[in-house]
């Protein structure tokens, strides 16, 4: 009955039609990404050992060249980072057994710093690709990824669980199978979160960047060529006007990729919004209308979602014989029962190894020294975030309720966020030194220099979804002042505070090994507290104290969490409108 | 006999692990069979497993125990030749209407070209051609579900299972597209075979159906079984339309006393169950029966109608307002008590009082709560202890979903308070302290 019907749309050949003026338009943009890219992705591959130098150079010309490295490694971690959650996310949500591990496993990756990682992961590394640039270069890609990877992985494994069951039931019904589920519910269910996660990555790479790049562990002292080591480096001479140039550098930076890869991909992911009704505004983004008027790309991308559609059928469940479910194996519940003990019974070992490291290798003392380092800092973050509070819950909500100015704010705020902290050494060091200042106080702010934006641009779009019949019956009402903001803005806006202070509180804890030892040239400032005795521990080289010092940062982290941060959101999650 | 049956369930039982690991039982001993050329709807109270026994029909979720099958065939997860259609329609919003419907295709592995034909086909037939490039977001309810129901038909079911598909939709769309969906089925143009319609419409499932079953609630068993030989299309307000959802009316709400059957007396708690309706419907509904023109009484399809409620809102509120003792009910008919009419003439102040004395007398689980409350020192109590108590018998969310009740009828009646920042439940303050 369907033969009457001949198809309308065929495959459309590529060059059948003629290039349009936004062809033109795009052409040379197209080319000079791609050779850009060719040409950083040769760089990487140079010959080097181990001892030698690389040269970098303060001289401004060459930013250019480290910010196309740069943002090489960036997005390379954040390739490998999508690919890691995208296999996290499909095994812990369909596995039971894996996701008791792995989500605990996450949260403790969460928590260690970045040095952490670095200080494992260098050796082998090198190794790796002995005699090679490469291996350092994939030294620091991975540490850029272990400031990328978790939240991006965590959100999209959130999305996977709470995809709408009917979409699920829909799915199972036509004899979806899992690869078919996987691209079209899943992902597209969980694109706005992992998009705007894997924002939220970028600018948690640039935070850590001058650790990533300028490798300085156990003793190394590597400086691959970017912006990173070029902070490091200007920061090591002394020189104010490189550390304006590489500001310049980054700005240019985060403004390229915003708008080349961010802004097309966050217009163009605007229909996976799951809302079904029309909503927000949608995002608008330049280079995508110019590609969408493109006939060469329009060509290419049909025919790219074309095989992509193909590929869709790869995995298709076989009719009914393939999938004759099997009765439950008995076996299946013995493996689960024993599971189940096994994994407390690993974390036993692992504790009685704990402890037995610390009893002969470390010592006591210096366990419970670590743990008062630990509670300094702690009062640190909780103090600094309160203050924080204090001074932007205000000042958000205002903006907040100001649509025109909300959006723009939004902005300057996520490149606020992703501001190293390493940038403000210099003028931190001249007003401490100059003013005889004592550290351990006035060290404290750069702590929440990078991580209290998150606390701005939640609380602002809060205050921005403040529904505005409720606004007008405040109004109505007569609520003014201090009444007005106790009974109506505060509580409207404490679960986006809520959850925005807790991405504050994880991101101090990390920045504290930067923010509480501070070098400029031959200076150096130090504040008592973890992050400071991991940075010394790990110039040091010695793994031992630095595996104490972030086992202990990882405990300090996860109780505040469970039985702080998690409380408060309980408390937000059941009150919010 | 068994090459005409599509599908069939011989003693099929489900029951759900509740919170403390004991199971409930949803499903009870159903036996039931779509023949070839048959529509079938299943018809009962919300918590009577209706849509569970859509759901293991569909392959979706297994059968405790019994049998499921379907052409002879063991179900075991979801057979090509079944389609279903969603209450929410269950469209993928980031999906073209197009690629929604050629999902199920896509899924059999078909290739594009054979899809796009079969789909604009479909598409054409549903009265969707030129929609193909839009997303769901931009369609009203009733075309969303036009989608659905072609996705649903374009992989040429065998059998088409429908779960309230109509009920999110207003009385105007929903009868349009049912009389749509009932005309490709009676001009053959579709090659389904059997439909099944899980509803809790009495208009609709006499309108559709050749077969009504009613389910039981507290376990689901199948209560009543009317055969329909009217033919179509028919008209609703036809004498025999009329008189039949008139015995499904009385049917559906026959007081489920002589449900249980002699032997099974040990096992009956209580009944602490509670339907689902509030106050003010109670209310309005009350005010609505002893006015003009019903004065007292009325037919439940009337009162439907005039009180603008779907069935699904009506009769819990009538349950309500009987088991209140506010009202009887008798073969489809409703009529206040001489209580009900003294209720109607009260003030707000009598009103409440009269409405907590009845909640104390005739409400079992107000009572305990009150009771409860009362030996209690503090005289206050948290929610737990009644949650397990009602999951003894009920579903975790069926048990929120009664306590919850419990509450509001409660607090109405002023009989006790409950604080939903500390979950717990206590008496009203006292006047005089």
């Amino acid at each position: 009955m369907f033969e009457l019907f001949t198809p309308r749309r065929g495959a459309r050949a590529l060059l059948e039609a003629g290039p349009n003026r936004w062809d033109w338009i795009l052409l040379p943009l197209v080319l000079a990404v791609l050779a850009a890219v060719a040409f950083g992705a040769m760089q990487m591959t140079r010959p080097f050992t181990v001892g030698e130098a690389t040269p970098i150079s303060l001289d401004p010309a060459y930013l250019p060249y480290y910010l196309l490295r740069t943002m090489l490694r960036m997005f390379t971690a954040l390739a490998c980072s999508l690919i890691f959650a995208f296999v996290f996310a499909a095994i812990a949500s369909k596995y039971r057994a894996a996701e008791k591990v792995m989500i605990p496993l996450l949260d403790v990756l969460q928590s260690v710093p970045i040095l952490g990682f670095q200080a494992i992961a260098i050796a082998p590394f090198i190794a790796l690709f002995p005699g090679n640039l490469l291996g350092v270069e994939c030294a620091a890609i991975f540490a850029i990824f272990t400031s990328q990877a978790w939240n991006m992985a965590f959100s999209l494994y959130q999305s996977m669980r709470t995809v709408p069951p009917e979409l699920n039931e829909a799915s199972r019904v036509f004899c979806q199978s899992g690869w078919q589920r996987f691209w079209r519910l899943e992902l597209p269910f969980a694109m706005p979160g992992l998009l705007w996660n894997m924002m939220m990555s970028m600018s948690g790479g640039w935070f850590f960047l001058v650790a990533a790049e300028a490798i300085s562990v156990a003793g190394q002292d590597i400086k691959l060529p970017g912006i990173g080591a070029y902070i490091a480096l200007a920061i090591e001479a002394e020189n104010g006007h490189a550390i304006a140039w590489a500001i310049c550098a980054m700005l240019a930076g985060i403004v390229l990729y915003d708008q080349l890869f961010f802004r097309p991909l966050l217009a163009w992911a605007d229909k996976f919004r799951f809302e079904e009704s029309q909503g927000d505004t949608a995002q608008g983004s330049w280079l995508l209308d110019w590609g969408r008027r493109s006939r060469w790309i329009r060509g290419l991308t049909d025919r790219f979602w074309l095989t992509l559609s193909g590929a869709l059928g790869w995995f298709s469940l076989r009719q009914d014989s393939a999938r004759a479910a099997a009765p439950p194996h008995p076996f299946g519940k013995y493996a689960t029962r024993a599971w189940n003990v096994l994994v407390p019974a690993a974390s036993l070992l692992a504790v009685y190894h704990l402890v037995t490291f610390i009893h002969s290798d470390v010592g006591w003392a210096e366990a419970g020294h670590v743990v008062v380092l630990g509670l300094i800092t702690l009062a640190r973050v909780m103090l600094l975030i309160a203050l924080a509070s204090l001074v932007w819950v205000p000042i958000a909500v205002w903006i907040g309720l100001r649509p025109q100015y909300s959006q723009r704010v939004q902005a300057v705020a996520q490149f606020l966020a992703a501001f190293p902290v390493n940038l403000m050494f210099p003028v931190v060091v001249f007003m401490l030194v100059t003013m005889k200042l004592n550290p351990n106080i006035w060290l404290s702010p750069l702590m929440v220099f990078g991580t209290q934006w998150y606390i701005l641009f939640n609380v602002v779009a809060g205050a921005a979804t403040i529904p505005n019949e409720l606004r007008l019956a405040a109004d109505n009402l007569g609520l003014k002042g201090w009444l007005k903001w106790k009974r109506v803005y505060l509580p409207a806006v404490f679960p986006a505070y809520v959850t925005g202070a807790i991405t504050a509180s994880g991101g101090s804890w990390n920045a504290s090994i930067v923010a509480e030892y501070v070098t400029w040239g031959k200076t150096t400032l130090i504040a008592d507290g973890l992050g400071s005795y991991i940075k010394r521990m790990t110039d040091a080289g010695d793994f031992h104290r630095i595996a104490l010092g972030i086992g202990v940062m990882c405990v300090f982290v996860m109780l505040l969490n469970r039985f702080f941060w998690r409380k408060l959101y309980l408390l937000a999650e059941n009150r919010s409108l | 006999m068994s090459e005409n049956v599509l599908m069939e369930l011989h003693a099929v039982a489900k029951s759900f692990r509740s919170a403390d690991g004991a199971p409930r039982l949803i499903l009870d001993d159903v036996n039931f069979s779509l023949a070839k050329g048959e529509i079938v709807a299943l018809l009962g109270k919300s918590g009577s497993g209706k849509s569970t026994l859509l759901r293991i029909m569909a392959g979706l979720i297994p059968a405790d125990a019994g049998k499921a099958s379907y052409r002879g065939k063991d179900i075991r997860g979801p057979a090509s030749g079944v389609a279903m259609v969603f209450q929410s329609f269950a469209l993928f919003p980031w999906l073209t209407v197009q690629q929604n419907v050629e999902l199920g295709l896509e899924a059999q592995g078909m290739a594009p070209l054979e899809r796009e034909k079969r789909a604009d086909a479909m598409l054409e037939m549903m009265g969707l051609a030129g929609f193909g490039g839009a997303l769901p977001r931009e369609l009203s309810g009733g075309m969303r579900q036009r989608v659905g129901i072609a996705r649903a038909l374009v992989t040429n079911p065998d059998v088409l299972l429908m779960d309230e598909a109509f009920s999110a939709l207003d009385v105007l769309t929903g009868e349009t597209l049912r009389n749509d969906i009932l005309e490709l089925w009676d001009s053959n143009r579709i090659p389904t075979r059997g439909i099944l319609i899980v509803s809790h419409n009495i208009e609709e499932a006499v309108m559709m159906a050749d077969r009504i079953i009613i389910l039981s609630s507290g376990p689901g068993r199948i209560r009543h079984e009317v055969t329909i030989a009217l033919p179509r299309p028919r008209t609703s307000d036809s004498a025999e339309v009329r008189a039949l959802i008139d015995e499904v009316y009385g049917l559906m709400t026959m007081r489920p006393a002589h449900e249980a059957r002699p032997g099974a007396a040990i096992a009956t708690h209580t009944d602490f169950r509670l339907p689902e309706t509030d106050v003010s419907r109670i209310e309005g509904l009350l005010d609505l029966l002893a006015d003009a023109p019903f004065n007292g009484s009325a037919d439940l399809p009337k009162l439907a109608e005039e009180a603008g409620l779907s069935d699904e809102e009506l009769l819990p509120t009538c349950e309500a307002l009987a088991l209140l003792g506010l009202a009887h009910m008798d073969k489809g008919d409703i009529s206040l008590s001489q209580l009900g009419l003294r209720y109607a003439d009260a003030e707000q102040t009598l009103r409440q009082e009269i409405f907590g004395q009845q909640l104390l007398t005739h409400v079992p689980l107000a009572a305990r709560i009150r009771q409860q409350l009362e030996q209690e020192p503090t005289g206050t109590s948290p929610e737990e202890p009644f949650i397990e108590l009602l999951e003894e018998f009920l579903k975790a969310d069926e048990a929120k979903r009664v306590l919850e009740v419990a509450i509001e009828w409660g607090r109405y009646g002023e009989v006790y308070e409950y604080d939903f920042h500390t979950g717990r439940l206590k008496l009203p303050d006292q006047q005089e302290e």
